[in-house]
């Protein structure tokens, strides 16, 4: 157990900096889990979040900065750190030649349990994600979803009370995705809290209790996911124009909430709320002025409008109060 | 998964019981690799053996061992060479560790930093000590008649141990220092190919040219080979029975803490 210093929050993360030679990878990055949360770091490649879980999980020292986990300091106790997390990684970090089962009490040993404790704990994990028929056969037979439950299965033999995991569902199939999300969502409402990168907004979406949005080592937004899509601008619709001469005319008459105009395919993007009912509203205006519409499609939020409607914003704001 | 259940107290031990476990662990590890994959061990002594059989029957003829028949005078040197070769498993196997993830996750435990490089030299001992007793056996088919008694075969095996230690720790460094898995296939076979042939492993160094000869006889190999050959057919020993051991010794010392600093350069940038 940690110390009672952060009772609440499990992960606290002070405004960490690092950077390779040049390239700044974190440029001050601050956030906090409050125990049995699930939080999701959510942005592209590159954005510095795999970066950040390396950090937290004691694997790189950040230049600037300082974070504890479950109260323990990363730079100062290092081993308590490494006590108290379990690390998935992008890559499923399980050995090839040995058997599931061998991998996990390997692991078991190696985070010092007793025998007995390890053999229990290889047990329950072998049932509850399903490997019991393969915990006897070499890794290298399992299947990529399979890899990737041993390797969070690894993660938890210690059962620590914080959990990392970086990307865990890129690259697998569609079914293995909704077992991986089924198995987090267990983990978390058993009491374990768990920090996940992800690029899937869906993803953070349907796990995370808190998300933060971050970009070239900066958080640039942080909120539930409802908060995070009210600022975005929820949906968004996109009309095809048929004629060129007409769009700069449909762009004046649909006014205001225009995202963005595309003059090479004729298409106009528009944020709405409203769904339905603005459509039909726009589509009859456009009627009203003999502008035809080709084609109309809707779409949900999706990460690029996060980060398009997220850093537009920042700069807007920051213009307006510029010109205050 | 109960509410309840929180971290599983790890077990109260000192931290010396915790090196030795952690590295008994990974040596564990290491070891079940040698035995999923023994074609790893039989494409490593295929050289050797293919060595032996050319030089014993190819040039065997045309080489003057003096006293000795050349198949007891190769013998030796084809034992040092699987050695040898040997060790390029470490520097291949630590260059796949390092190049996947299971790096990470070993660095996020709290096992010691050492026991990942201790476990893959131990295991290069253990496949060292099958693959040296499947060369003995194919040198007595060729013709090779040791005369060493009980207590010689004893400090053979010893030096064997010896040198497969000194090595694998030379095949550590190199296998935290190349960037690619191709790189680490050929790197020690570079370095270890010349070594053994510009030694006394399959000629007599007196046929050298003088400036080859003088460095053939002063590397650590060339004293190796003569000692083994010393104490298994009787061929004079000289300085070299001393100088093996100085030599080995000497570069355990030297590459163990160079491993220790690459490793925690490599892992932690």
């Amino acid at each position: 157990m940690g110390k009672s210093v952060n009772s609440t929050n499990s992960i606290v993360v002070k405004d960490l900096h690092k950077s390779y030679k040049d390239l700044k990878v974190l440029d001050g990055v601050s956030f906090s889990v409050k125990k049995g949360d699930i939080l999701a770091l959510l942005g592209p490649n590159g954005a510095g979040k795999t970066t950040t879980v390396k950090i937290l999980s004691t694997l790189l020292h950040p230049d600037k900065g300082e974070a504890q986990i479950n109260g323990y300091d990363i730079k100062s106790d290092e081993a308590a750190v490494r006590s108290n997390i379990g690390l998935t990684g992008q890559y499923a970090a399980v050995d090839e030649y040995l058997t599931g089962e061998e991998n996990l009490k390997l692991i078991g040993r190696l985070y010092r349990l007793n025998k007995d404790d390890v053999n229990r704990r290889s047990k329950q994990l072998l049932e509850q994600f399903d490997l019991v028929e393969a915990s006897t056969r070499p890794v290298k037979t399992y299947s990529g979803g399979m890899r990737r439950r041993l390797d969070l299965a690894m993660s938890l033999i210690a059962s620590p009370p914080v959990i990392f995991l970086d990307e865990p569902t890129t690259g697998l199939d569609p079914r293995s995705r909704l077992t991986m999300w089924a198995m987090i969502e267990k983990l978390a409402s058993g009491g374990t809290t768990i920090l996940l990168t992800t690029q899937y907004m869906e993803e953070a979406d349907y796990l995370a209790d808190n998300i933060v949005v971050i970009d070239n080592g900066k958080v640039i937004a942080e909120g539930t996911s409802d908060t995070l899509k009210s600022k975005v601008g929820s949906d968004r619709l996109e009309l095809k124009i048929a004629k060129n001469s007409s769009l700069e005319k449909a762009e004046k008459i649909i006014d205001g909430k225009v995202l963005n105009v595309d003059k090479d395919d004729r298409i106009i993007s528009i944020a709405t709320k409203k769904g339905a009912g603005e459509l039909r509203r726009i589509l009859e205006q456009l009627e009203k002025a003999k502008i035809d519409v080709v084609d109309v499609s809707l779409h949900r939020p999706t990460l690029d409008d996060v980060f398009l409607s997220l850093t537009g914003k920042v700069t807007s704001e920051e213009e307006k109060e510029s010109k205050k | 998964m109960s509410s309840e259940e929180s971290i599983i107290t790890p077990e109260k031990r000192s931290s010396i019981y915790w090196t030795v476990s952690d590295t008994w662990l990974m040596a564990k590890r290491s070891t079940t690799h040698i035995i999923r994959s023994l074609d790893q061990v039989m494409s490593l002594i295929l050289f050797p053996i293919m060595f032996m059989l050319l030089n014993r029957y190819v040039f065997g003829g045309a080489i003057d061992t003096g006293d000795i028949s050349y198949a007891n005078y190769l013998f030796a040197g084809i034992f040092v060479q699987t050695l040898a070769f040997g060790a390029n498993y470490t520097t291949i196997n630590l260059a796949v560790d390092m190049k996947e993830g299971i790096i990470d996750r070993f660095r996020s435990l709290p096992m010691g930093n050492s026991a990942l490089v201790t476990g893959h030299i131990v295991s290069d001992l253990v496949r060292n000590i099958i693959s040296g007793a499947i060369i003995i056996l194919v040198g007595l088919l060729v013709g090779f008649r040791p005369n060493a008694n009980f207590g010689e075969w004893l400090m053979v095996i010893g030096l064997a141990m010896l040198f497969t230690l000194a090595i694998s720790w030379l095949s550590a460094i190199l296998g935290l220092l190349v960037k690619s898995l191709e790189a680490a296939q050929w790197v020690g076979f570079i370095i270890i190919f010349p070594l053994t042939f510009i030694s006394s492993a399959f000629v007599p160094t007196e046929t050298m040219p003088s400036a080859l000869r003088a460095f053939a006889e002063n590397q650590p190999i060339t004293h190796v080979i003569d000692t083994m050959r010393s104490l298994l057919v009787g061929t004079p020993l000289d300085n070299s029975g001393w100088l093996s051991i100085v030599w080995c010794v000497g570069i355990i010392i030297v590459s163990v803490p160079i491993t220790s600093r690459l490793f925690r350069r490599r892992s932690q940038r």
